[in-house]
């Protein structure tokens, strides 16, 4: 019981940066159709500026910030440079141009930083646990479950509202009768950009946290994770990204200590396994089922 | 003229939909826009809002050349569609329609626009928090010029208002276009029921297979173009 409830708490702040990750692929797939596969190398790039700061002295609550306004101008460059010039292309054309995105982003920092792992001091308290009865429980689990909740909810009220939101969901709903309403294209498509990757940072500050360090190739768990989990809610449903995020952390946590010892390291295998079955049974993911249902 | 359309041709691919259109709207104007399906009714509107790009010709609204400009630029200028199938948000409550439609307004003339068209459309008031997609067809039409209205067009596009609806909706729909005349504003409505839009409208453009065939007022109209050409053998002219 006691592993139980631990577990749920190890899970729930996994799957709490899963959650902020998908919801930032799922705002822009609402906007755009785009499945973003260059959505973790906002993570890659916010952990080189992270890397160079803490050379330069800076403490993880200056750090902290940077990470979110670095990822917030990449997404916002990466949308100048790349999307803004394939919009309106095929779902397939966006899809090939975030590939490319993923592994450009991946090899300029190869060429020009070096193939070396960068490590920097993860903060002290990161390994502190507290005692609630007979529950140790991480101080960092709580603090990601508490800032992922207080980020949730900012992002619901914006989106419910506020003009900007209300555009945004416009948008995702019907982007010509949006544009009929006067709603700027290009001005929901950089607000969507940003929205998501000020998410991508706010989750980017924890994940950078606990690995410690950075590479090249350090988006793609970030991506693969925000990508599973916004498939598993159910694509384009903000609320599904959120759920999916939540019961990807909980699957593995759960996973890793049910299965029998040494098939603890396939964790993973059985994750993709079962989510594969989940869309052999539900192919529109957790949240659209639930609403064909209620139909 | 507040709207003056010349020389207008849409493709889609190699298939031309309008060929050579010109007509005009003046300013307090009702123009109605006949003719069977596939006559490039709705192309037209789609053209002239912005949503598809003309292959040639002009469109000059209000003394400004806007050909090719988004549908937002053209709202912005003041030209309103309420598009094909209303499309309006259904997962939005009705109030949230209505904002959307005035988002290029500040907020104190969106909450004054508001009161405007719950003036005009009474029931809004007493389904402001509805979720718009629960809305009977006649409401949701109501819903989509109400939306349509809220940003104070100049010029009001709507296309085919009717469509779908039950017969005493339909009567419900001509009243509100012989209102909105009435009150001085300026509308291109599309319509396939001819008979009833030549009651409403000052004059009217007869399209067919993507060309202008005829216009002019009342039921003259009809008789002059061909009724029975156009609309029972369509396109087949």
């Amino acid at each position: 019981m006691t592993e139980l409830v631990q577990n749920l708490i190890d899970g729930l702040g996994r799957g709490s940066i899963y959650a902020l990750l998908a919801l930032g692929v799922a705002v822009v797939f609402g906007v755009m159709h785009l499945l973003n596969f260059a959505h973790g190398e906002l993570i890659t790039v916010s952990g080189y500026a992270a890397y160079a700061a803490f050379s330069n002295g800076w403490s993880w609550y200056l750090v902290a910030p940077l990470i979110v306004v670095v990822s917030v101008i990449t997404n916002l460059l990466i949308e100048r440079i790349a999307f803004s010039r394939v919009r309106g292309s095929s779902e397939f054309t966006q899809l090939l141009t975030s590939f490319g995105i993923h592994f450009l982003v991946a090899a300029i920092f190869l060429m020009y930083v070096g193939a070396r792992v960068q490590t920097f001091a993860e903060p002290g308290w990161i390994a502190d646990t507290y005692s609630v009865g007979p529950v140790r429980v991480e101080v960092f689990d709580t603090v990601v479950i508490i800032v992922a909740i207080v980020t949730l909810v900012l992002t619901a009220a914006v989106l419910q509202r506020t003009m900007f939101g209300l555009s945004i969901r416009a948008a995702a709903a019907d982007f010509d009768a949006a544009r009929l309403m006067g709603v700027n294209s290009d001005r929901v498509i950089r607000g969507a950009f940003a929205l998501s990757g000020a998410l991508a940072g706010i989750a980017g500050i924890f994940w950078l946290m606990r690995a410690g360090h950075t590479s090249p190739t350090s988006g793609i768990n970030p991506m693969l994770s925000g990508v599973l989990a916004a498939l598993i809610g159910g694509l384009g449903s903000l609320k599904g990204a959120v759920i999916g995020g939540l019961a990807l952390g909980l699957a593995e946590v759960m996973l890793r200590t049910w299965l029998p010892g040494g098939a603890a390291a396939l964790t993973q295998g059985v994750v993709f396994s079962l989510i594969a079955l989940l869309f052999i049974f539900r192919p529109g993911g957790l949240v659209n089922v639930a609403h064909a249902e209620r139909v | 003229m507040l709207l003056e359309v010349s020389g207008l041709t849409t493709r889609y691919g190699s298939i031309s939909a309008l060929r050579d259109v010109s007509l005009s709207v003046g300013d307090g104007e009702v123009v109605g826009l006949i003719g069977p399906n596939g006559a490039g009714k709705t192309t037209l509107l789609n053209t002239v809002a912005g949503l598809l790009p003309p292959a040639a010709g002009t469109v000059v609204f209000d003394g400004t050349d806007v050909t090719g400009a988004a549908p937002e630029q053209m709202l912005k200028s003041g030209l309103a569609l309420v598009p094909e199938h209303r499309r309006i948000f259904a997962d939005f409550t009705v109030a949230e329609n209505l904002r959307i439609g005035g988002i290029t307004l500040a907020a104190a003339e969106r909450a004054e626009m508001l009161e405007e068209v719950a003036e005009v459309f009474p029931f809004l008031r007493s389904r402001w928090d509805a979720m718009a997609g629960y809305l009977s067809g006649g409401e949701a039409q109501q819903l989509a010029i109400a939306r349509a209205l809220m940003c104070r067009p100049r010029l009001l596009l709507m296309d085919e208002p009717s469509l779908g609806l039950a017969p005493v909706l339909v009567d419900a729909v001509f009243e509100l276009i012989a209102e909105l005349r009435d009150r001085g504003r300026t509308l291109l409505v599309v319509e396939q029921n001819a008979a009833r839009m030549l009651d409403v409208a000052d004059r009217a453009y007869v399209l067919r297979s993507g060309a202008v065939v005829g216009q002019g007022a009342g039921s003259g109209l009809l008789a002059e173009t061909d009724l029975f050409d156009t609309f029972v053998r369509g396109s087949a002219a």
